[in-house]
């Protein structure tokens, strides 16, 4: 009797770059980054990309049309529209990665405290962001920002962020709890429990870096909507204020008036919160396809 | 031929009145918009278009407006009227065969009643305008139709404040019952009766048929529709829904109309008795330095601004503390020898850098508090911020909501403040009340005290001779204008367009006056 052995050959698969290997695998959020990237160099270096200075008023170019001069028209005070939104970028870019910040960690770290105290804690919790989750969340921002009022530190309103932020908490804290809940029962939080460690470090140590993949993908999907909470806020007039560029701000006043005679003042900065939003959606979109192993089998 | 030439005057009135009498159609109800409602129903409590416009037309008051005549005074309930030589007597006849809506009588102790709650409002009734009547030292009924009002000292704006469209004559025997009646009930004796007010949607009233003037009103009513939003209120004017907005329309609206509306529609336009006023809190560092607040004044080119705002918001003329136009207001050649209204502005900015400078604030950063209401506050802030840029001063812009930004004016909780300055009347005695010691004027929200100020108001309030009150207010001018305290902006210009069918409604300086109704009618 003879054995066959076959020898099975195993073609190691070359390691890519993660950002190349993202790139060739989710072709549509790299262009989504490539936007961002862009508007983020932009409103970086607003002051030396931008042609005018935002809050020049210029009376002899009030409501004048695309031109050389000025690519997308100037506004009712004669203010360059594309400078506007170049310096607008520097806005929305930064209120909404600071409110998704706050508002994805803190309802992450809601989420994994809920899911790991459990019984009535977590009832409680999860109680509270049915209550948060109830309100439609421009309301709720509306009134945490009428309740608030202003703060401004550095150029920016830490109550509008407070505000925008408060609304992803709920969210967050439900999805990030759902993947908690699975890592609360695995082995080595047990080990943990029983080598006498502290709820704090178990929370932050063992649970929180196993939950990092959600927090990502809600974390950049919620930049979209925290820039676009931003835009309504300032539309609405509880937002930045004039003379600041802000895309929602220049959707809003004097643009209300003149939409028809300078379609320019409302076109472009929608066309701008209309592209931040699309690209931090395709990017949030694939990196979730990305990180998320049942989708990549 | 004396005798020929009276006679023939004579002919061409009574042809003239007779002309126009049969031009007049009767009937039909006047719909108009009106941005917000009143609160309560008190005249002698409230300070709003939004209360005038739907309320006025249930009340008559002393005297009125002269419609094609402003600012000349002529009677409503009063018949006729004589003022004593040395200023102090002021005797009022009144008209015969008025009557409340009610069926009540009026006399003179009605006018009494009413004057006595504007003068001296009894605990719990609130009176606006109460400083306006501090000189009437007594007040006396001869008779059902006389009444006498004697005043401690002369006072140059009596007969003015006598037509102001806010004093609404009320029922003795009703404020007798409850000295707050007005305040939830509407009585009066005008044009039109009240109906209903539903509120957050319309008011309605109609044609009082025992008003005590023949063959008014010719409206059979009105009713008053609240659009709150500016865009749905000129969609309304555009469709007919209703025919007039009284307070006033942006140019960029107007334009809007015109081209949708053509020769259906008027435009009427005034320089408006309202300024935007740039006001220091005065107990806040730097603000205490006249040198500061009149580097702040002069850096702002009023003239480039007027131009160039006129044509996006309702802002046109440059004036001083009285609205250009007006007889007893600063003549352009007074104007640019006030500091900030002189033609150079790059010699006046230069002179504001060297005043911060002295001051030891050549990087002023401050916050200018302004109030949330786009037309056009909004306008005026984004402006006199650049203009402060241009001398190395930073400003954040502070726009909280209407009743945060007035509570943080009135407490002093702010730096620098938009502030409004809004009248029914041209008047000294309303528009510099604001800049009068803050010890004796609550609207002066600088909290600063300047008795050089206060006995210039007080010598003007008292002359009589309007070539010697025009010397001393010109001289109060150049004091405020000096210290800065505050300082007006750009004065208002006053847009109104209305349907050509709407007749007999007269243009005015202000959105307060000839909103009685009495002699509007549509030509239908």
């Amino acid at each position: 009797m003879s054995t066959a052995t076959t020898a099975i050959t195993y073609k190691v698969p070359k390691r890519r770059h993660p950002v190349i290997q993202f790139t060739m695998t989710q072709p549509l959020g790299a262009a989504g980054l490539v936007v961002i990237v862009i508007m983020a160099i932009a409103g970086f270096f607003a002051h030396i990309v931008a042609p005018h200075d935002p809050l020049d008023l210029d009376f002899g170019a009030m409501l004048a049309p695309p031109s050389w001069e000025h690519w997308m028209g100037t506004d009712a005070f004669g203010r360059d529209v594309f400078s506007r939104i170049i310096y607008g970028a520097r806005t929305a870019l930064a209120v909404g990665f600071l409110a998704s910040l706050a508002g994805s960690g803190l309802g992450a770290v809601i989420g994994v405290a809920s899911a790991y105290f459990g019984g009535r804690i977590d009832m409680l919790i999860q109680r509270f962001m049915d209550i948060l989750l109830a309100f439609p969340i421009i309301v709720l921002a509306l009134a945490v920002v009428a309740v608030l009022g202003k703060w401004p530190v550095g150029g920016l309103d830490v109550n509008l962020i407070i505000a925008i932020a408060i609304p992803m908490v709920p969210k967050v804290a439900r999805v990030v709890r759902s993947s908690a809940l699975a890592i609360r029962e695995m082995p080595y939080i047990d080990a943990a429990r029983a080598a006498g460690y502290g709820h704090m470090r178990i929370i932050f140590r063992h649970i929180t870096p196993n939950v990092v993949a959600p927090f990502l993908i809600m974390f950049t999907a919620f930049i979209a909507q925290a820039i676009l909470l931003e835009a309504s806020l300032s539309f609405l007039g509880l937002g930045v204020t004039e003379p600041t560029a802000a895309w929602g701000l220049m959707l809003s006043g004097a643009s209300q008036e003149f939409y028809v005679q300078a379609p320019w003042m409302i076109i472009f900065p929608g066309l701008a919160i209309s592209l931040a939003v699309f690209a931090f959606n395709l990017f949030g979109d694939s990196l979730r396809d990305w990180l998320d192993p049942k989708i990549k089998l | 031929m004396k005798r020929l030439s009276v006679l023939l005057m004579v002919a061409a009135t009574l042809a003239v009145s007779a002309g126009g009498a049969y031009a007049q159609k009767r009937g039909g109800e006047l719909r108009f918009a009106v941005s917000a409602e009143p609160p309560d129903y008190d005249c002698h409590a409230a300070t709003s278009f939004a209360f005038i416009h739907p309320v006025r037309p249930h009340y008559n008051t002393l005297l009125k407006f002269d419609e094609p005549k402003y600012p000349a005074v002529k009677g409503d309930l009063a018949e006729s009227w004589t003022v004593s030589k040395d200023g102090l007597t002021y005797t009022f006849k009144l008209r015969r065969g008025v009557k409340f809506h009610d069926g009540s009588p009026f006399s003179s102790a009605d006018v009494k009643a009413t004057y006595e709650r504007i003068a001296n409002p009894p605990e719990g009734v609130r009176s606006i305008r109460k400083a306006a009547y501090a000189d009437i030292a007594a007040i006396e009924t001869p008779d059902a139709n006389t009444v006498v009002f004697r005043l401690k000292q002369p006072n140059a704006s009596m007969l003015t404040n006598f037509a102001s469209p806010w004093d609404c004559i009320y029922s003795a025997a009703k404020l007798k019952e409850d000295p707050k009646f007005p305040l939830r009930n509407v009585l009066g004796t005008g044009p039109f009766r009240f109906v209903e007010h539903a509120a957050g949607s319309h008011w309605v009233g109609r044609r009082f048929e025992d008003y005590h003037v023949k063959g008014r009103p010719y409206l059979d009513g009105f009713r008053a529709i609240f659009i709150r939003d500016t865009s749905a209120r000129v969609t309304a004017l555009q469709a007919g829904e209703v025919l007039a907005e009284f307070r006033g329309q942006s140019p960029a609206d107007r334009d809007k109309l015109v081209k949708a509306l053509g020769d259906k529609i008027e435009v009427h336009e005034s320089p408006w008795v309202c300024s935007l006023v740039v006001t220091f809190n005065t107990e806040r560092k730097p603000f205490d330095d006249a040198r500061v607040r009149r580097a702040l004044s002069i850096a702002v080119d009023r003239w480039q601004g007027a131009k160039a705002l006129s044509k996006i918001a309702i802002v046109r003329h440059v004036g001083g503390l009285l609205r250009p136009g007006y007889e007893l207001a600063a003549a352009e050649k007074d104007l640019v020898q006030y500091p900030g209204y002189g033609r150079d502005i790059k010699k006046s900015r230069a002179e504001a850098r060297r005043l911060l400078k002295e001051a030891g604030v050549p990087n002023l950063k401050f916050k200018l508090l302004n109030r949330n209401v786009p037309m056009p506050y909004t306008h005026v802030g984004v402006f006199v911020i650049d203009q402060w840029r241009q001398i190395g001063v930073q400003v954040e812009h502070e726009l909280p909501e209407t009743r945060a930004y007035i509570s943080n004016l009135r407490g002093g909780n702010y730096d620098a403040g938009m502030d409004f300055n809004c009248d029914a009347v041209d008047d000294p005695n309303l528009q510099l009340a604001k800049y009068i010691s803050a010890d004796r004027s609550p609207i002066n929200y600088g909290r600063y005290n300047d008795r050089k100020l206060d006995a210039l108001y007080d010598q003007q309030k008292g002359e009589l001779n309007p070539a010697k009150r025009a010397a001393i207010l010109r001289e109060f001018e150049r004091h405020a204008l000096n210290e800065g305290y505050t300082f007006p902006t750009i004065w208002w210009h006053r847009i109104i367009v209305h349907w050509k069918e709407m007749k007999g409604w007269y243009m005015s300086p202000s959105h307060y006056i000839n909103q009685d109704l009495q002699d509007v009618w549509l030509d239908r």
